[in-house]
């Protein structure tokens, strides 16, 4: 099967979308690369290559996890499905 | 991978895999009768840059040694130094002389830039004469210092191309060779990753010694929020949110076989084999400036939307797996890891179409870099001068 989109681990909580042209309302199928599983998730946004897709929902204060790891805090509520970047997410650091 | 390629021994046993002859200015006057005398005596390459005047304290240091580095690395088979005034020439065609390599210097004062020329392009052709008779030799695949930086990356260099450098480091670790990162600042989010990776608790001081320093000076320096700066506009265009996501998918590079054996200064040399950090910018031209400085031969540089960096002195070959990148600038590019995302391609297969690269890259391929001329040669400067 075709792969739209990559995850790191199980445990993160966004996926890479790997394809161009990703559009809302699309079902998508995803790779999650240490477990080896496969996933599907409807958009609810356009997402374009290389940006990423909540996998779940995330309110104002959150953690995101990618990489098994912290990469930075929500700032405004992300539904699962919707373009996670840097309008909803910001560095924990500097 | 094969255990042999032909590389150029230098005087004082270290291997290269290219045969340069270089005409390096001390300091930005000289930049014009530099290029003056690789224009008359060709095959030979001018390596201008924009400092080493009133430069004081550490950052003089720093000059001194990434000038002499760079003459010193085995990739170089001679070198013409030109500066404006001759004790500071000097100290630079000492410090290269040290290799045993053809070095001479000549200074302008007292001379101009048309006597300077006439006798710097006089000598330059003898050099051109010289190595343009040396053989390549059978060498070991060990011998090569090889060097990573990531750049104008995006989430599929955390995903793809820089586990592709990391899978080709675990390799190159088990196989003896000499191995380098740096990019102090995009380590921020993944530090701990590398204090778990350090060898000894002097490596992981030391390693914290340099990361506190450059976190230091972001501190002291910047604005409201360095993500204006760091991710880059080209990362987050690609699709990286913050300095966390951009640093975790750079350490990737490094694999997850090698130790950490020793946290370097800029432009210093490692003093054995295995995985070593090198305090640096995370600029692309200078982190790549600071490698060929610091000795190493062979570089791999991951991009995701298409940094095209190149170096005078130092092979940067260019890997990539975006395949919007890939399509629409495609003239950069020595690997296409772009299966990678299509999971018609492992990790172990991309790790070794890199390692093939690296050994045609030693034996005289040309990387994309170099045929198209790129030649970044940035100086690090750690303050302005007096």
């Amino acid at each position: 099967m075709a792969i739209d989109f990559l995850v790191h681990e199980a445990a993160d909580g966004v996926g890479v979308a790997v394809v161009e042209g990703l559009s809302a309302g699309q079902e998508i199928t995803g790779w999650v690369m240490k477990e080896d599983e496969t996933i599907t998730i409807k958009l609810i946004s356009d997402i374009p290559i290389g940006h990423k897709v909540a996998l779940q929902d995330y309110a104002e204060g959150d953690t995101v996890i990618k990489y098994n790891t912290d990469i930075g805090k929500v700032v405004a509520p992300i539904k699962k499905g919707e373009h996670l970047h840097v309008h909803n997410v910001k560095t924990k650091r500097w | 991978m094969e255990s042999k390629f032909m590389g150029y021994r230098r005087e004082n046993g270290r291997v290269g895999v290219r045969n340069h002859v270089i005409i390096l200015p001390l300091d930005d006057l000289s930049n014009s009768a530099c290029e003056a005398v690789a224009n008359n005596v060709k095959g030979t390459m001018a390596i201008p840059h924009p400092y080493g005047r009133l430069q004081f304290g550490e950052d003089l240091e720093l000059h001194f040694r990434t000038l002499i580095g760079t003459g010193c690395n085995p990739n170089v088979a001679a070198v013409i130094v030109i500066g404006i005034e001759p004790i500071w020439t000097d100290r630079i065609v000492k410090g290269i002389a040290k290799t045993g390599k053809p070095v001479a210097g000549f200074a302008i004062e007292k001379n101009g830039d048309f006597n300077t020329i006439c006798a710097a392009s006089k000598q330059a052709k003898e050099y051109m004469h010289q190595v343009s008779e040396y053989q390549r030799v059978e060498c070991d695949v060990s011998e090569l210092w090889v060097s990573t930086k990531c750049g104008e990356s995006d989430t599929t260099s955390g995903i793809a191309t820089n586990p592709t450098v990391g899978n080709a480091y675990d390799k190159l670790y088990e196989n003896g060779n000499t191995i380098l990162f740096g990019e102090t600042t995009e380590l921020t989010g993944g530090e701990h990753l590398v204090l778990e990776r350090c060898a000894n608790d002097q490596v992981r001081k030391d390693f914290q010694f340099f990361f506190d320093r450059y976190a230091k000076l972001v501190d002291d320096n910047k604005t409201n929020d360095l993500s204006d700066s760091q991710p880059t506009k080209g990362n987050i265009e690609g699709g990286l949110t913050t300095i966390e996501e951009k640093a975790l998918g750079n350490i990737q590079k490094i694999g997850t076989k090698a130790p950490v054996v020793g946290a370097l200064e800029k432009a210093v040399e490692p003093t054995g084999p295995g995985l070593w950090f090198q305090d640096s910018s995370s600029a692309a031209a200078e982190q790549v400036t600071l490698c060929a400085a610091s000795g190493f031969v062979v570089h791999f540089f991951p991009t995701g939307q298409g940094n095209i960096i190149g170096n005078p002195i130092l092979p940067v070959i260019k890997l990539c797996s975006n395949p919007r990148t890939l399509r629409t600038m495609s003239e950069h590019f020595d690997v296409d890891v772009s299966g990678l995302l299509r999971r018609d391609l492992n990790m172990d297969q991309a790790g070794d179409m890199l390692l093939e690269m690296m050994l045609r890259t030693a034996n005289g391929r040309m990387t994309a870099a170099e045929v198209l001329g790129h030649r970044e040669f940035v100086l690090t400067k750690i303050y302005e001068s007096a």
